[in-house]
């Protein structure tokens, strides 16, 4: 045994090795045609992974995905059992495509090329005694020569420089975006669109909320004015902000809403709420406060509402309450009203930051 | 070796170099440029075992060359912007509808593109291989010991694969911008806002501002085509110099010993099996593409930040990150006019980092407790390490508890159920049924060794039974054959560390003091259980049990099998008929 034999777990014992078995020949081995017909079998994957490329041309040619034309025309999209058959048909070629090749491979390496079993010694992972020593000589000579250590001054001064460095490297990326600071804060986080008079709108068609359309227990996905998209542009008002792009999705992240009417008497007004509801109607933050998922599932008779995210559950019939879940804050509310011209409104903002928690939001 | 008993197209003789034949043309060529043929000597020819786990990696190498090449194909038609366009192309339930070009060029990557669709699923499945089979080939190295010395390096470095492996699934399946996929960008928004101090900041740094603002699918798809990629490629190409550097492990066995490594060489064997084997994952997830709908964006719709739909689930790798989210209370601190959001950054954030760096340690743990300084090139059946291996099996509870966590609205349809109770139930099983696991396994693995000892003591149980002429029954236990008997003794012994002792049998320096005496109750708790192989004399007490035994029932004129086990397999049975007339 070898030197690394100290470095390496005693195995030998209580049965002593019998050493590698003898190597027991294959079919292939020892009779000429196994061997003549493994050697057919693998030509014949080969051939028939060429047969599948030139089926994936045919396909790729042949098949028609129906796709719209500019000038509006369509052929009928080509299917098989249901399924788009230009996908189905290249992804089944080209995968044979492959495939053959593989198992002809694999087919040739297990049948025809040597299975004889070869041994390897292994070598300790670590150098030589001597060739460490060399290396930590060298480093020694290198660094005795740089006079790293006899010139503290020098070396110091490049740490210095060196963690100065960074600070390019790091600053540089501050364009990234806004530095989130209380101003910051103040105009993007703790503020929406809402404001005094702001008209609630159906999300859909953007058409403003009179009381009288919501029976008790409906409940409406609502946005702000300005947040839908109307198909009809003329139908735009004059002083009312209309978003695109990524302010509307922005806006959209912090002011959708909740509208739920219910029995007024079934309502437990927050402390100071009493007068943000109107005729049982009530109007809550659609944004969770977990993590921010739009919420979505009403349970009718208990007023519940519930995140299909992460099942955080609400009680809208007392001011957004979590009755269950990882949700730790209750929902903001809307305080609305009723405009002169009888359709809901906002009464303000919220009067707290919507959506998920922050390390600076002030949770009084 | 013995060239009489291969394939006569191998050849008869040993290749000898010839003269200027063209091979060696080229080969002199390069070398006089390269210099190669001094690092290819030993390399060509290099050996490697074989067993059938040793694929797993290979799945996920050959997986990420797929995604390589798949993904190129979807960079040259999608288009990584959130400008707003109304989509005006072939898919009918979409046309006229607003969203942003990233959307509109997944959906026409998805039906205006011979081929693209396939190429898109064959992408998203190649990735559920690739990450999956390193989880698994994750186990199987932590079940199997493949981690000690001198591997310690490698494990971390496959564990890093991991992470990035998934933060590259996770922003590949956000670029999209789907209805799905920004619900989950959504969470991720939300985890990272909740972090302590900086978390505002760095949301702010990471969206351009406020959620989603119109950056996040270009900055992803930055990260996803360029960034963690290249660190990927990186950590891959380490991970297999240092597999070629240590040789590969292998299972003990007659011959195969910690000093030498038994299989096929690379050239040819390996090369064409692990070749070959590149085109059969590059078939299957092609046939997959073609063949299994996965990630239908175009049914989800494009991302709006005021909808989402009910069973909302990510990938599965994200599977247990949301089981934590979803069972977390809702704990929350206010104090000083600052947010504590435990309910989000411990599950979110601190319990996922904290698993994978425990897992991370472990080969350093274990290292410290056995005070073993050797290098291990054998592999351990899980059985032989009943601590490590129970400890595997309830981390894999626990990810199976909160992968059922994570799907609790599902499993609450599924089965039935009251969601609520889902929840609160998960809430204490995730305490209790690892530990649970964790006891029987090791218990199990354990009993297991129990067996392997009477099996090589005792023989093994034969089927036979044998009647006695008092009437009694009793089964003939027969000795196993020698090289299964060396296998099943090719391990060490396990030792307990006792604490205080100034060296111990791997002449290891004990330390002192309180980590000393943690170091000694952790390997006995560890090790103390285990049982040891038997020694040589009980191996030849046992033999001589059964010889006597066996001499035993001769004398009794028990010298042939009952009738009809002669046709147990394991007899000459030519002219063997049944005894009697029945």
């Amino acid at each position: 045994m070898s030197d690394h034999s100290d470095n390496l777990p005693a195995v030998q014992e209580p049965i002593a090795d019998p050493g590698l078995p003898a190597h027991t020949p294959r079919p292939t081995d020892i009779d000429p045609k196994a061997e003549r017909r493994a050697e057919r079998q693998v030509a014949f994957f080969f051939l028939l992974s060429m047969v599948m490329a030139v089926l994936f041309v045919v396909a790729y040619f042949s098949l028609d995905l129906g796709k719209l034309e500019e000038d509006g025309t369509r052929e009928a999209t080509d299917t098989f059992w249901g399924l788009g058959a230009s996908h189905v048909a290249l992804g089944v070629t080209l995968g044979l495509t492959m495939m053959f090749i593989g198992i002809g491979v694999i087919h040739w390496a297990r049948k025809l090329m040597s299975d004889v079993e070869i041994s390897e010694q292994r070598h300790p992972a670590a150098s030589s005694e001597e060739d460490r020593e060399e290396t930590l000589a060298a480093l020694q000579a290198g660094l005795e020569e740089s006079g790293i250590a006899r010139r503290p001054l020098v070396r110091n001064t490049l740490l210095g420089a060196l963690a100065f460095a960074g600070l390019p490297l790091i600053v540089g990326l501050t364009d990234l975006g806004p530095v989130a600071t209380s101003s910051v804060r103040r105009k993007t986080l703790e503020k929406t669109v809402w404001k005094e008079g702001t008209r609630i709108v159906r999300d859909v068609t953007g058409t403003p909320i009179r009381p009288e359309d919501l029976e008790v227990g409906d409940l409406l996905n609502a946005q702000p004015e300005g947040l839908v998209h109307l198909h009809d542009a003329s139908l735009k008002r004059e002083g009312v902000d209309y978003l695109e792009g990524a302010p509307l999705h922005i806006e959209k992240g912090k002011a959708s809403l909740i509208l739920l009417r219910m029995e007024p008497k079934d309502i437990t007004h927050g402390k100071g709420r009493e007068n943000w509801t109107h005729q049982g109607i009530v109007a809550y933050s659609k944004i969770c406060t977990h993590v921010g998922c739009p919420i979505s599932l009403n349970e009718q008779q208990t007023h519940h509402l519930l995140c299909p995210c992460h099942q955080s559950t609400f009680d809208l019939a007392d001011s957004g309450r979590v009755v269950f879940g990882p949700a730790a804050r209750a929902l903001p509310q809307l305080p609305i009203k009723v405009s002169e011209d009888g359709y809901l409104v906002a009464q303000s903002d919220f009067t707290e930051p919507v959506g998920p928690s922050y390390w600076e939001r002030d949770s009084k | 070796m013995s060239t009489e008993t291969v394939a006569t197209t191998n050849g008869k003789t040993a290749a000898a170099p010839k003269k200027a034949s063209k091979g060696g043309k080229v080969v002199g060529w390069a070398d006089e440029r390269l210099g190669l043929a001094t690092a290819a000597k030993k390399n060509l020819r290099k050996v490697f075992p074989d067993h059938w786990s040793f694929m797993l990696g290979e799945i996920a190498l050959w997986s990420f060359v797929v995604l390589l090449i798949t993904g190129v194909f979807l960079t040259f038609w999608f288009k990584p912007s959130m400008a707003e366009v109304q989509y005006m192309g072939t898919y009918d339930q979409l046309r006229g509808m607003y969203m942003s070009e990233a959307f509109a060029s997944s959906l026409d990557i998805s039906f205006d593109i011979r081929g693209g669709l396939m190429v898109r699923q064959m992408h998203h499945w190649a990735a559920m291989l690739f990450i999956a089979s390193m989880l698994v080939h994750m186990m199987r190295v932590f079940l199997t010991g493949a981690f000690r010395k001198p591997r310690e390096i490698n494990w971390v470095i496959g564990g890093l694969l991991i992470l990035l492996g998934i933060v590259e699934g996770f922003s590949g399946y956000s670029l999209p911008d789907d209805l799905l996929s920004g619900t989950g960008l959504r969470i991720a928004q939300g985890m990272v806002q909740a972090t302590p101090v900086v978390g505002t900041y760095m949301s702010f740094f990471m969206f351009g501002g406020e959620f989603p603002g119109d950056v996040i699918i270009p900055r992803l798809y930055m990260a996803h085509i360029l960034l963690l990629p290249a660190l990927i490629l990186a950590l891959i190409a380490a991970h297999m110099l240092l597999l070629v550097y240590h040789k590969h492990t292998q299972w003990p066995g007659p011959g195969r010993t910690e000093e030498n490594v038994v299989g096929f060489p690379m050239l040819p064997v390996y090369m064409a099996k692990a070749g070959g084997f590149f085109f059969i994952v590059f078939g299957a997830s092609a046939i997959m593409g073609g063949l299994m709908t996965i990630n239908p964006v175009w049914k989800y719709g494009p991302y709006d930040p005021s909808k989402v739909t009910a069973g909302s689930q990510p990938d599965w790798y994200m599977g247990i990150a949301e089981g934590m989210l979803r069972i977390m209370p809702g704990w929350e601190s206010h104090i000083f006019g600052i947010t504590i959001s435990w309910n989000i950054f411990l599950p979110g954030m601190f319990a996922p980092i904290a698993l994978l760096a425990l897992v991370l340690s472990w080969p350093f743990l274990e290292a410290w407790v056995t005070g073993d300084k050797r290098e291990h090139h054998l592999l351990q059946r899980p059985r032989n390490a009943p601590t490590r291996t129970a400890f595997l099996v309830s981390l894999m509870s626990l990810y199976g508890l909160l992968w059922i966590a994570g799907g609790n609205d599902v499993v609450a349809v599924l089965f039935h159920l009251n969601l609520n109770h889902i929840t609160y139930f998960m809430r204490a099983a995730i305490f209790i049924i690892p530990p649970l696991v964790f006891i029987l396994v090791r218990r199990w693995c354990i009993s297991l060794q129990r067996h392997d000892n009477e099996m090589l003591t005792h023989g093994y149980e034969s089927g036979i039974i044998m009647r006695s002429p008092e009437g009694g029954y009793s089964e003939r236990h027969l000795p196993i054959d020698p090289e299964r008997a060396y296998t099943l003794t090719a391990r060490e012994r396990d030792e307990v560390y006792v604490p205080g002792a100034s060296e111990d049998a791997n002449g290891v320096e004990g330390g002192a003091g309180k980590m000393d005496g943690l170091r000694g109750k952790l390997s006995a708790y560890m090790f103390g259980d285990n049982v040891q192989k038997p020694t040589t004399a009980e191996i030849e007490e046992g033999a001589e049990h059964l010889a006597h035994e066996l001499e035993h029932e001769h004398e009794a004129g028990l010298d042939h099998s009952a009738d009809g086990h002669q046709f147990d397999g394991r007899h000459e049975v030519e002219g063997e008929t049944l005894r009697g007339d029945h």
